[in-house]
């Protein structure tokens, strides 16, 4: 019975990754950068989730409302001004930049909320469920979790396949310069990338914080390293991939807390990824690379 | 340059002292002079004994040059455990205050300077060598384990004389020139096991503990080791480390098939109040006990009291304790800083005071170089008996730890209750 309770609290873990890594995964596949700065607008969105929610007092839903809207908007503003500029820059350069940004926007947040942890009151009103006489708690955090990463994945991989943005963010990942020459707008494809994957970190860090409760400037930060490990792991690029590296991620993160050992777990987790990038090194939904000579 | 600036120093200091054995009505524009003002103010407000004595102070302080005992402080005003921090600078301010007021150590008026480090021992350090290029000639700390390990070794290289309020790692205390007002780790293990075992609180234990921490897990070593000792069992522990604290329901998971009583925590409070939230979600109501990390608890911002009720921790102050020295210490702090001390605000207070008894016994003077005060004080320290707001009698040993009773209290209602002595 504990097992299945520690798999179930690792697939809810593993979904936060999940939907973290998505915004990793787009934006990587279509602007070809990794943004560092993604774990951080994790953060932002949870303490405006916390501003509007619990200082304000206004209802769950609007602290939700809340952290997408700022999150959009900062991911925007964050791509317009500190990546774009830098669109033909060498890859090292903007990966500096996305780090030096993730740094701001810790900072700003301890300058702004102060370094005194807070805990996040859950935005999900759901009751716990009780299982097998109680002996099975799920905590209601934990099914809307999956639930809601469920239903990202399967909309976004819908919008990616069917709509015209969508499709026009496939081709821009393609090949920027032929996407550009067939009268694809380049640029705005780039910023709605962004939106997306900072409206889906604003979900990720209400749902962290609800799971997690404690809101400190930091919290996004070792999130957003696993998930960009689970991306990885599933293939950067790859909506599929980012879903089942971010779950596989959680459950062994979760089962080796607590079958091995509580305080290997992030080293078991780090040493996976090793394992992969040896056998795999495109991840597990990864295409294989084509050296072009 | 740097003798320059001394004698710049020391004309300021000259000119504040004849500024105010004169009228006081000169203008006043060092800091000196008006730190001096301020101490004569209130001394003549406290009556003739006291003035006296400052003025004494004046004269001594006059005739050597050099007025001030520097004091330094370290620890952590921001970041996690940024609550330790700001009560330790804030009491040892305020203790700083009125050992002035009241004419300063052996006459001579104590200066402070407190450095954040963010507990972080590398920060700790640079804190350190800040203090120590301002003069310090003995030091107030560090607040937090990891950090006064680090700070411990310097020290020693230095000679300079150490009192931690609340550096519990037995290693604090590697060297002999460093104290502290705390228990040890291994103490606070060790009477927690005792105290559940005689209260018969609970048989079956479960530990969480941080094994990247060197006080929690200083604690954890010592509570199993007497545990057995005692005849309780311990069902199970779940470590984590700095990297991997925000979920604990693996581990409260494990208590509950284990059947674990009572969840022992000798973590701190942040830590605390994640697992207190994840362990109601759960469904899990074990008794919770832990130590003197778990003192503010209540004060996380938009943390559910309710849900600390019943919790219970090994503290050595209570706010509502009805000796003077405490409740003096409990009021001045409240009108000064706007809220209730705690246990680490009570620890510097009685550092600060200890400081100066041994630093009265010893006779010390402010001219003495910081090795000579060193050796002076740590004769001295093991020869004092405080009526501080932490016991009512405090000693110390030549191994620089104190020597008093411990005390247990349970938060009821979002507030503290005194439980034992």
């Amino acid at each position: 019975m504990s097992f299945i309770s520690y798999l179930i609290s690792g697939i809810s873990l593993g979904s936060v990754y999940a939907i973290i890594a998505l915004g990793y995964t787009m934006v990587y596949g279509i602007a070809r950068m990794l943004n560092f700065a993604h774990g951080d607008i994790i953060m932002v969105g949870a303490f405006a989730a916390f501003t509007v929610s619990s200082t304000l007092g206004m209802n769950a839903a609007a602290g939700v409302i809340a952290a997408v809207v700022v999150c959009t908007a900062l991911g925007l503003t964050i791509e317009r001004v500190a990546y774009k500029p830098l669109r033909q820059a060498p890859s090292l350069a903007v990966l500096i930049t996305a780090i030096g940004v993730s740094y701001l926007l810790q900072n700003l947040a301890l300058l702004i909320f102060g370094a005194n942890p807070k805990s996040f009151t859950s935005v999900v009103p759901v009751p716990a469920l009780k299982l097998a006489g109680g002996e099975l708690t799920i905590s209601g955090v934990t099914i809307v979790t999956i639930i809601i990463s469920i239903v990202v994945v399967i909309v976004l991989s819908l919008f990616v396949k069917k709509t015209r943005a969508g499709r026009a963010m496939q081709a821009v990942s393609e090949d920027r310069g032929a996407a550009q020459l067939m009268g694809i707008n380049v640029n705005g494809t780039i910023a709605l990338t962004f939106a997306i994957g900072s409206a889906l970190a604003a979900v990720a860090g209400v749902l962290l914080c609800s799971a997690y409760p404690t809101l400190t400037p930091y919290i996004g930060s070792m999130p957003g390293i696993k998930a960009f490990v689970a991306a990885v792991f599933g293939g950067i690029g790859s909506i599929p991939g980012a879903m089942i590296g971010g779950i596989l991620l959680g459950v062994i993160e979760n089962l080796s807390k607590a079958y091995i050992s509580s305080q290997l777990s992030d080293a078991i987790v780090f040493a996976v990824l090793i394992l992969v990038l040896l056998i795999r090194p495109t991840g597990i939904f990864g295409k294989p690379l084509n050296e072009k000579v | 340059m740097k003798k320059i600036l001394s004698l710049c120093l020391a004309m300021a200091m000259v000119f504040s002292l004849t500024a105010c054995s004169g009228s006081g009505d000169d203008a006043e524009t060092t800091a000196a002079a008006e730190t001096t003002a301020a101490a004569e103010e209130t001394a003549a407000a406290d009556g003739e004994e006291t003035t006296a004595a400052a003025e004494e102070g004046e004269t001594a302080a006059a005739a050597s040059g050099e007025g001030t005992f520097k004091i330094g402080g370290i620890g952590p005003t921001t970041g996690g455990a940024a609550i330790y921090g700001t009560a330790v600078a804030n009491a040892a301010e305020l203790a700083v205050q009125e050992i002035n007021a009241a004419g300063g150590i052996n006459g001579y008026q104590v200066e402070l300077n407190f450095q954040d480090d963010e507990n972080n021992a590398e920060k700790s350090v640079n804190a350190y060598n800040v203090l120590k290029d301002w003069g310090a000639q003995m030091l107030l700390g560090t607040v937090t384990s990891t950090p006064c390990v680090a700070v411990a070794a310097e020290t020693y290289n230095d000679n300079m004389f150490q009192l931690t309020p609340s550096g519990t790692a037995v290693e604090c205390l590697t060297y002999d020139n460093a104290f502290r007002v705390c228990f040890s780790d291994p103490m606070q293990g060790t009477v927690s096991a005792q105290y559940i075992a005689e209260n018969g609180l609970a048989t079956k234990i479960y530990v969480i503990y941080d094994s990247s921490d060197v006080y929690s897990s200083g604690i954890y070593q010592a509570f199993a080791a007497e545990a057995e000792n005692q005849g309780l069992e311990i069902v199970g522990s779940g470590a984590f480390t700095a990297d991997n604290k925000t979920d604990f329901s693996v581990q409260l998971q494990q208590a509950k098939d284990a059947g674990a009583e009572m969840v022992f925590l000798p973590i701190y409070y942040t830590e605390a109040s994640i697992i207190l939230t994840q362990a109601d979600s759960m469904g899990f109501a074990p008794l919770f006990f832990g130590c003197d990390g778990m003192d503010g608890v209540l004060n996380v911002d938009n943390f559910d009291t309710a849900l600390a009720d019943g919790l219970m921790f090994l503290t050595p102050f209570s706010p509502t304790a009805e000796d003077e020295v405490t409740q003096n210490f409990v009021a001045a702090y409240e009108s000064a800083f706007g809220e209730t001390p705690n246990q680490f605000a009570a620890d510097a207070y009685d550092g600060m005071y200890a400081i100066k008894a041994a630093a009265e016994k010893a006779g010390l003077t402010p001219d003495m170089s910081v090795s000579d005060i060193c050796e002076a004080m740590k004769v001295a320290m093991t020869e004092i008996t405080l009526a501080g707001t932490t016991a009512d009698s405090l000693t110390w040993n030549a191994d620089g730890e104190p020597n008093k009773a411990p005390r247990v209290v349970e938060i009821q209602g979002g507030a503290y209750e005194l439980l034992a002595e």
